[in-house]
């Protein structure tokens, strides 16, 4: 722990922890960005297969689908975020007025739900393009004497799909699933801090946007070092879990 | 069961459906780059050109109130940065592979250890210990202070382990014969063979590079070292704090300069960017 300038620093053992885990602000930041991560992963990758999916069945065009959905993998986070931010700006007024006309009483810099659902937009449409490039490079693996086969026994396109395709897709959606979850809790920085800051009220800081925030703008330096420690913690678990399955994919 | 006609046109709107969603905002980031910051103010978004475009962007290009250094500045400084970051992680993670499969030294095992743990401590995990390192040894405002600590993961190391070791060891016997050294056999014969996935992870570092946002954030205090990602950040909040006139266009036409060179690469080098993609993350 250090005083207000930084001129001596005290050593506190493991109150910065119990510090840190006792905050209802902090509870809170692990909530929504557990939250948060759900939700951008749930989207990005139901919607991804769904567009792989279809752009691995027509047969014109499918190139020009590919290079059109891929490209926002190289869109910097912070571009996608000022941009969708200008969208929803009541500054600039289109959408906001649109989505305000609907009846609904819209501003994401005030309503903690408004920003969430911004926020998870443009994550979402972010990391769309990526999870995109892995279905369909996972559909264009399955063998075609597979995809005959079940043409043969099973007529029905969606049942297929569920029965055949799906399956053989598991082990790419597992992947998608530990690097969506990575992106959702650090690559999205750049994104809420262009949009909502964390705001309004905390409604949309997640775990490093707290490090962030206590760390260099809130001069908490083992307050932020601890909320590291623990960030890390999920890390090595997010990492084990996914050398597990790198193993286990040997045998599939 | 629905006739295959309708269900390829079924396909065709999901996908033109899915292709406007991730095209439109940045058609209209460019349209409305196009127009004066009065008519975006009074009339919002624009999806056609307009006139102003030109003077737009010189003013990005040549400096202008709201941006603390001029456009090609920024773009010049992201550019070493994708750059160097590219070129630096594929040498680490070259050479570092190299040794941990054709060599054995002391303390192989703990060192391969290390590395491997530098894949738990992603750079949000690190970055006040980084920070005071690099604060401590001057290097703040520089760019190697801003490439370095970037560089430092095994992500690249592990996939050229992977692929070294599929590399038949014959190879190595036979270059051996005709007296090839480490260095020779390392340059003359492991480069080449990795020339398609040296390209590929060049392609993909140099996006990952430029796009880089948190680290330079916090690194680079000097407005002489902005990237053009930290720019947009900076448009940002001149734009927040209200006061004059939102100079809207500069903001929108900033974000376009900003995309367009990591997407030109991804595009141009689209293939071997996939490969490069699905095969190093796997």
């Amino acid at each position: 722990m250090e005083d207000a300038f930084g001129l001596s620093s005290e050593f506190v053992g493991l109150r910065n922890f119990t510090d840190v885990l006792e905050d209802p602000e902090y509870v809170s930041t692990v909530l929504f960005t557990l939250f948060f991560s759900a939700l951008v992963t749930f989207f990005s990758l139901s919607l991804a297969l769904l567009l792989a999916v279809q752009v691995n069945e027509v047969l014109t065009g499918a190139g020009v689908y590919k290079t059109f959905l891929m490209w926002a993998y190289a869109i910097a986070p912070p571009a996608a975020g000022l941009v969708g931010s200008l969208l929803f700006s009541p500054l600039m007024g289109d959408l906001y007025n649109g989505i305000n006309a609907l009846g609904f009483d819209f501003n994401h810099t005030r309503d903690g739900s408004d920003a969430i659902f911004v926020v998870v937009l443009i994550s979402v449409w972010k990391q769309l393009s990526i999870n995109f490039i892995f279905f369909l490079s996972g559909l264009q693996g399955i063998p075609a004497s597979v995809q005959e086969a079940a043409r043969i026994d099973c007529p029905g396109s969606i049942k297929r799909f569920w029965t055949v395709t799906f399956p053989l897709l598991a082990p790419t959606t597992f992947f998608l699933l530990v690097i969506n979850t990575t992106y959702a809790f650090f690559e999205t920085f750049g994104v809420i801090d262009l949009t909502t800051r964390g705001g309004p009220a905390g409604s949309t800081t997640t775990l490093v946007y707290k490090i962030y925030q206590d760390g260099f703008l809130g001069a908490d330096l083992g307050g932020s070092a601890a909320q590291s420690v623990i960030l890390m913690l999920f890390v090595i678990c997010l990492t084990i879990i996914q050398f597990r399955y790198v193993d286990k994919k040997v045998h599939y | 069961m629905s006739k295959p006609w309708t269900r390829t046109v079924i396909r065709h709107g999901i996908l033109i459906m899915g292709t406007l969603i991730m095209v439109l905002p940045l058609w209209i980031a460019l349209m409305s780059s196009t127009h004066t910051p009065e008519t975006l103010f009074k009339e919002g978004l624009q999806f056609f050109p307009g006139g102003f475009g030109w003077e737009t962007y010189k003013a990005i290009l040549g400096g202008n109130d709201d941006l603390s250094t001029p456009a090609w500045r920024m773009l010049w400084n992201s550019l070493v940065l994708g750059l160097g970051f590219a070129i630096g992680k594929i040498i680490i993670s070259t050479i570092a592979a190299y040794a941990l499969v054709y060599f054995r030294f002391p303390l192989a095992t703990p060192l391969f250890w290390m590395i491997f743990a530098t894949l738990l401590l992603p750079l949000e995990v690190r970055i006040i210990p980084s920070y005071e390192v690099v604060a401590q040894l001057e290097l703040l405002n520089s760019y190697a202070g801003l490439i370095i600590p970037l560089i430092a993961s095994a992500t690249g190391t592990f996939f050229f382990r992977q692929f070294y070791r599929s590399v038949p060891g014959e190879l190595m016997e036979a270059a051996r014969m005709d007296g090839a050294g480490p260095v020779r056999f390392f340059i003359d014969i492991l480069l080449p063979l990795s020339s398609t996935m040296l390209a590929a992870i060049f392609i993909i570092m140099f996006v990952v590079g430029w796009n880089q946002y948190l680290w330079p954030l916090l690194m680079t205090t000097d407005t002489d070292y902005y990237t053009v990602v930290i720019g947009i950040r900076q448009m940002f909040q001149t734009i927040n704090e209200g006061g004059d006139l939102p100079q809207f266009n500069i903001a929108f036409g900033l974000t376009i300069l900003a995309t367009i060179p990591p997407v030109l690469v991804v595009v141009i080098f689209q293939r071997m960017f996939i490969k490069g993609l699905v095969e190093t993350e796997k």
